[in-house]
Parts: C-alpha cells; structure tokens; sequence
C-alpha cells in the first residue's frame, strides 16, 4: 500500500539537493581524515601516506595530557550524570503526574535551553569566587559542570527506554513477596540497562565534547583534548591537529555505533 | 477518592520528587543558581584590572548601548557593539533560512526512502551531529582557509589565479555556521515529515494541484511544527555561537559570545559581560516561549 505514494512523494529537485547537502557534511569530515596520513605538511602536496602526524601528537606531552585529563572528567561526568539521570527518570515517569513535574523537566532540560557561553561565564564567576575563597583548584568543578549538562543527554534514552516498560513484571516480583530493593535490582534495572548504558554513552561523547564551558571554568594548565586544540588553532595549523581530531571522531563514531545498535534491540 | 487511594498518590507524588532530587540539586548548583550570580555582576562596578567593586552601578547595562566619550563626557552610540549585534542577528538569520532551503529536501528525502535505506540516511545525518563542534569548524576551515582544500582546487584546474579570501569574513562565519548547524535543521524536519500521511498528496494530485500547490498548500503548513522546532534549534546556538565565529572570523568578525568573552578578558569589563549575557538569554527565552506558544497553537487545532 505504502509503494505507490513513493512515486507521488518525489519533489524535482529534492534528491538532487540532498546528495549535495551529504557531499557538503562529508567532504570536509573526510579531508580532515585523509590529510592526517599526509606525510606533508601543506595541502598542495601529498607525500604519501604516513603515520607520522599521530606519532607526533602521541609524542607531544601535552597532548597526552589533555586527553588523559579528558578521558578522566567524561568518565566521571558520565557516570555521575546517567546515575542522577536514571533516578530522576524513574522518578519522572510510570507515576500519576504530580505537581511540580512540568518544574522538573525544565530543570532538566535547561542546559539545552541556555546558550552555552552564558553558563560559561557564570560557572566562571562562581566557581571563581569558589577557588578564591577555598583555594582548591581540582578537576573537581570541571567534573561537576560536565555532569550538570550532561544530564538531559543521559536522561532522554533512560526515560524513553522507562516509557516502553509497563508494570506488569515488577508488579509480579512484588506479588511474590520481593522486597522493593529486590524488585528493582531484579527487575527494573536489569530491563532498563540498554536505556543506562546509552544514556552514559550519550554523556560521554558530550563531555567529551564540550568546548566552551571547559574553556571558562578550567584553571591554569587544565586543559582538555578540546581547549588544547582550541588554543592551537590561533597558532601553526599542522596536520597533528587533523590526527587529534581523527581520533575523537573515531571515539564518537565508535560509541554512536554501539548507542544505535543498543537501541535497535529495543524494537 | 478512599484515604487510602490518596495517601498512595500522595506517597507516589512524594517519591517522583526524591528521586529526582540529586539531579535538580546538580542543576540548581552548576547550570541554574550561577544565573543568579551573572544578574547580580550585571548590577555592580567594574573593577580597574577586571572583576567587579561590590558598588550598585547601572554601567554595566548602559555599555551595552552608550560609551561614554572620554573627552565631552556624553554618552555616544557604542558603535562597535552594534556592530558586533547586527552581525549576529543577520548571520544567525542567514544560517537558519539556508539550513532550511537545503535542510528540507535532505529531510524529505530521507523521510520517503524505504524503511532500510532511510536508517542509512538517518545515521549519516546523525555522525556529524555528534560530531565535536571544534572539529567540524576546523574541518570547514580546512576546506575554505587560503591554502585550503577549495583554492587548492580551484587554482589547480586554473579557475582562479589568486586564493579566495574566504576566512576572517562574515561568510566565512555563515558558511561554517551552517556546516554545524544544518543536522540540527534536518533532524525535527525529518520526524516532522515521517509522521506526513503521503496519501495526501494523491488526494492533492487527484484534485489536479501543481506540484507547487503541493509543496506549498498541503506540505509545507502540515509539518510547519517541525520547520519552527528545526529553525529554533539552528537559531538559538548561532545567535550565542562563540566558537565557530572564533575560529572562522579570526577574532576579528566577533558575534554576541565572542563580545562577552572580550569583557571578562581584555575588556576587564565584568559587569558588562553578565548584561551581554543576559541580553543573549533574555532574547533566547523569548524565542523559546515563542515556539511553545506556536506548538501548542497547532496542537489545539488538532
């Protein structure tokens, strides 16, 4: 039935203009990959394939660093977001609505909401205040940044994944005189885990992530993957920023694989 | 309603909220309460080498529009601030209605592939949304900078002599702007058009409308919720964008974020960054309230 409408759906033009929007996504993400492997450091030439540029970035202490540092705070942030998340969304959802609900989804939802520069600058002045005051300077305010807005990316999977699970499995576990504990440990979370899982995946690639506000709140020589390229690009471009960058893009890629394969199951 | 039913909604009610505690209490510390803080700086003095004197001071605000001329003492136009706001306005409009006329037949065409292949379509759309900001700017500079990618190409094959001064220019910024942003348009067009019932399009053309009578009486007012969700999310990060206009506009073509970094740095002019700040919230909430407003206007209509 659905067959015919295929025909009555083609617009002129619309493919034409579509192949061209994947070619314009695509070509400038490829020729960051292809150009990392140039041995040369111009974009006039190509001296071969090489893998030069990764040993350099792999030998630059301080690129190491900053992806030690970055891989530590998106570990963090994400698990302590996706733990706040799933308590949240079993709190938010398979319940009569209460007052005060519509309340919470604004909260959690804000970071999507606010221009990230606007958070910047007042987690700045804060946890500058913070800094003064106490005189600790930790990983600690980066990590606590990351997981407030790495909250409404861990929480949408969590829910969505809660809303397709109706009650009948806990109901029965507590018929059969499990204790709400057991109950949950039992039934609830080993059910809702594909949901946890891809929700602390989502935080993580976020974290991982984030330009601006790691750039506002970090103190000296806090630098992660990101802030550290950010700062390069005033400088030199060589192609050791390309070999960087190939590596997240191959993070992310990996992890957005595994969310899709995870989530599919569901259906 | 028996006690007992009450006390359990009551109970339930109280649960919802104790669960989701600890996360409002992460919010409220580190994403809403400094809010608080940025209204407060906005009221007080700046200091000489930056931060702020805890004086009252409506300074902050009034920069936003009026300089104080150094020699007459009057209050002039901050020119550059203007400047720097209707850049920021007209790009972000740019960049919206462009992501749009290229955004709606990339979703269309998605939307009417067959089930298999639109997955396909759908994950490619999805890569470069996930994808690290900073390196989908850089990977557009790659492209447009002087000994880019595009004048590599194009003075290969001799169609220029010189390379196009793409880079420190407002379409520079335009066109990274809507490089990152145009999966942000494609995603609510295409949930839009996925829910589009085709047959009525047969019915359209059975009633011998032009492909243009189709497009523009039928398409384009059914899936209008998604047109106004895809062109909210695309505005909104463009009119508070600080990296794409830093890298691409070189610090020279500055937008909004780039202005209130300047004020916190080498401005030393604290209380103005809180008001630009706000200013930059304040319009981003009004556009927000709007589409609220214009979904639930459709959703009453049925």
């Amino acid at each position: 039935m659905a067959k015919p409408s295929f025909q009555v759906a083609r617009l002129p033009g619309f493919s034409t203009v579509a192949m061209l929007a994947f070619l314009a996504l695509y070509i400038p993400i490829l020729t960051l990959v292809v150009y990392s492997f140039n041995s040369e450091i111009s974009m006039g030439e190509w001296g071969g394939f090489s893998w030069k540029w990764y040993e350099k970035a792999w030998a630059n202490e301080a690129v190491k660093d900053a992806t030690l540092r970055s891989l530590n705070i998106a570990a963090f942030a994400a698990v302590i977001s996706t733990a706040l998340a799933t308590m949240a969304a079993l709190g938010t959802t398979r319940r009569r609505v209460f007052k005060g609900q519509t309340f919470i989804y604004v909260m959690i939802n804000q970071p999507l909401m606010v221009p990230e520069i606007v958070t910047a600058v007042a987690l700045m002045i804060l946890f500058g205040l913070i800094k003064t005051v106490t005189g600790v300077h930790g990983l600690g305010y980066l990590i606590l940044a990351h997981s407030a807005f790495c909250i409404p990316f861990a929480y949408l999977p969590i829910r969505a994944r809660l809303e397709g699970m109706d009650l009948t499995l806990e109901t029965a576990a507590s018929d059969l005189y499990a204790s709400p504990w057991a109950t949950f440990r039992r039934v609830t979370l080993p059910l809702l885990m594909p949901g946890v899982i891809a929700g602390m995946m989502l935080a993580f690639v976020v974290s991982l992530d984030d330009v601006v506000i790691t750039e506002f709140v970090k103190s000296a020589g806090q630098d992660t993957l990101p802030t550290y390229m950010l700062g390069q690009m005033r400088r030199q471009l060589t192609p050791e920023i390309n070999a960087i960058s190939t590596g997240l893009l191959f993070i992310t890629v990996a992890m957005l694989t595994a969310f899709f394969l995870l989530t599919r199951k569901q259906d | 309603m028996s006690p007992a039913e009450e006390d359990q909604i009551k109970q339930s009610a109280r649960n919802g909220w104790l669960l989701s505690a600890p996360a409002l209490f992460v919010l409220t510390v580190a994403a809403v309460g400094p809010l608080v803080i940025i209204l407060l700086y906005s009221f007080l003095e700046a200091g000489k080498h930056g931060n702020v004197v805890w004086n009252f001071s409506l300074e902050g605000w009034q920069s936003i529009l009026w300089t104080k001329d150094i020699f007459t003492d009057s209050y002039v136009w901050a020119d550059a601030h203007l400047t720097i706001f209707w850049r920021s306005v007209k790009l972000s409009f740019m960049t919206t209605i462009f992501a749009f006329l290229v955004g709606f037949p990339t979703a269309w065409f998605i939307a009417t592939r067959p089930p298999k292949a639109r997955a396909f379509w759908l994950f490619l759309i999805t890569i470069p949304f996930w994808t690290n900001l900073l390196i989908r700017t850089y990977a557009i500079n790659e492209v447009i900078r002087a000994q880019g990618l595009l004048n590599t190409i194009l003075m290969k094959i001799g169609a220029i002599s010189k390379p196009l001064e793409l880079v420190y220019t407002d379409t520079a910024i335009f066109i990274g702007m809507t490089y990152v942003y145009l999966p942000l348009m494609v995603l609510p067009l295409f949930a839009a058009i996925d829910r589009f019932d085709m047959r009525l399009l047969e019915a359209g053309y059975d009633l011998y409308a032009s492909r243009w009578d189709i497009l523009r009486r039928i398409i384009l007012p059914i899936v209008k919720p998604g047109i106004i969700a895809g062109s909210i999310l695309v505005f909104v990060p463009s009119l508070g964008a600080y990296v794409t206009p830093r890298v691409l506009g070189g610090g020279k073509q500055m937008m909004i974020g780039n202005l209130i970094e300047l004020q916190f740095g080498q401005g030393k002019n604290w209380p103005l960054g809180a008001a630009l700040s706000l200013t930059l919230l304040l319009i981003v909430t009004a556009a927000l309230l709007y589409y609220v407003k214009v979904a639930n206007g459709e959703k009453s209509h049925g």
